[in-house]
């Protein structure tokens, strides 16, 4: 089948699917008039129960926080997997980070990008950890503060070689916060289950005011290592890949 | 448009300006989109992701979702392109 | 006309990025097609949750019990937005092992596999 013929049936095939689809989302009721008894119902609740101000990410850690353990394992295993996928293969060596071809020269990293990237990387960590730590009270979490962390290791590559980054994240190291926080998180679910209540409860004290660092149990703490395990993801994941460009092969393909 | 709803609202903007600005930027984000899509050099394809992920951010903002905000900011306009940057790179450099 | 606009936006930008996939030319943007596949997907959690004229489910600077959108929605599409970040590093990783061994990334030419 050439290629415009596959054009055609994806167009007769999609226009079904897009009608389908079309057909389906008229069903919903309209855009604002959200009806639905569940989010209504867990915000009259929630502040009071979990004395935790930031509503999503008490859903996400307290409420439907079994969803949140599946999803990071999906990260855990993506990570795995990008180690997995990327390893060196037989027949490949590493070569230095500067190219060896005799007729190039690799500028090295101008002034300005070196300074903008080391004058940003303090305030980013600072604000990687206050968001990771701040789950309870306001837009934060443990998902957008690992990130921002990782956002800070890039910025060390940007300003320096790939040699300062590893140096700053060894491998070993960053595998092993990973494992931590993936494990903190399922073993912070199993510590109420041996304590006789149901897997995920929060447990920990509530503390007395709605918001405050200390507030709201279990949630902090899971934000928490879930900031760790996310940070660690990300940087194993953008270390691998810029190894990737550092492999040559001998010989032949 | 709404005007106003059963629910006393407590913006400090009148609801059509909420409306407008929802309507603006849901356009801008399926040009954006349309326009990802459309650029076939993977470079600069990467350049439009940025783009839209910075729109989709505003468009989360004007949806009352600032936690998706912050991670499709961190995520869409910082790692993916640095991802596949990298990629780019690995790939370019096997065809000198 | 606001009850449906957002959701139009939804099948334009599905159906613009299934386009996309199906007709590509090179694994990267095929990948790249995905993400404005996946981003559709933010859109249409966020949109079904939204309530008319109210805030943001965070109540640590408004009174208690304020008219909020639905938080439930803004969980779920927040997980989602991280992770498949993450699955798209994996699918780019094939891609580059897939380069490695047949030295073209042109989906039609991938399509005939040999050892």
């Amino acid at each position: 089948m050439t290629p415009g013929q596959r054009r055609w049936v994806f167009l007769v095939a999609g226009i079904g699917f897009v009608a389908f689809f079309l057909w389906g989302l008229s069903g919903l009721p309209g855009f604002g008039n959200y009806p639905g008894p569940y989010g209504p119902a867990i915000l009259r609740v929630a502040v009071a129960q979990t004395r935790a101000t930031g509503v999503v990410s008490a859903i996400n850690f307290d409420y439907r926080g079994f969803d949140t353990v599946g999803e990071e394992f999906i990260l855990f295993a993506a990570a795995a997997g990008v180690s997995i996928v990327l390893r060196r293969l037989r027949g490949e060596h590493e070569r230095s980070a500067l190219d060896q071809a005799a007729d190039r020269h690799v500028p090295s990293t101008s002034d300005a990008v070196r300074m903008v990237a080391l004058l940003f990387t303090g305030p980013v960590v600072v604000a990687g950890w206050w968001l990771a730590s701040h789950a309870q009270t306001s837009p934060s979490g443990g998902f957008q503060g690992g990130v921002v962390l990782a956002t800070a290791f890039v910025l060390i590559y940007l300003a320096g070689e790939f040699l300062v980054f590893k140096r700053f994240s060894p491998v070993t190291l960053t595998d092993v916060v990973e494992a931590v926080g993936a494990g903190g998180f399922a073993a912070v679910g199993l510590s109420a289950v041996l304590m006789g209540l149901p897997y995920l409860t929060n447990f920990l004290p509530l503390g007395q005011v709605p918001g405050a660092v200390s507030s709201s149990g279990t949630i902090a703490l899971i934000s928490f290592f879930v900031g760790l395990e996310v940070a660690a993801a990300f940087i194993l994941i953008v270390g691998e890949l810029l190894e990737q460009t550092l492999l040559i092969r001998r010989g032949g393909s | 448009m709404s005007l106003l709803t059963a629910a006393h609202t407590p913006y400090t903007v009148p609801l059509a300006m909420m409306d407008a600005l929802q309507i603006t930027i849901l356009v801008l984000v399926a040009a954006g989109a349309t326009a990802v899509v459309l650029i076939r050099e993977p470079v600069r394809q990467v350049l439009a992701l940025t783009v839209y992920g910075v729109l989709l951010a505003v468009l989360f903002l004007a949806f009352q979702a600032p936690d998706v905000t912050l991670s499709e900011l961190t995520v869409g306009a910082v790692v993916l392109p640095v991802v596949l940057l990298l990629t780019l790179a690995k790939v370019r450099k096997r065809e000198e | 006309m606001m009850s449906v606009f957002p959701f139009i936006v939804v099948a334009w930008i599905l159906s613009v990025g299934l386009y996309g996939v199906v007709t590509s030319r090179h694994l990267v943007h095929q990948i790249i097609c995905l993400i404005v596949v996946q981003s559709s997907t933010y859109v249409l959690l966020l949109g079904v949750g939204y309530v008319t004229g109210a805030v943001a489910p965070y109540f640590f600077d408004v009174p208690d019990h304020t008219p909020a959108v639905d938080p439930v929605v803004q969980a779920l599409a927040l997980t989602d937005v991280v992770v498949e970040a993450a699955v798209t590093a994996l699918l780019l990783s094939f891609a580059i092992q897939a380069h490695k061994r047949f030295g073209t990334l042109d989906p039609h030419e991938l399509v005939s596999l040999k050892g």
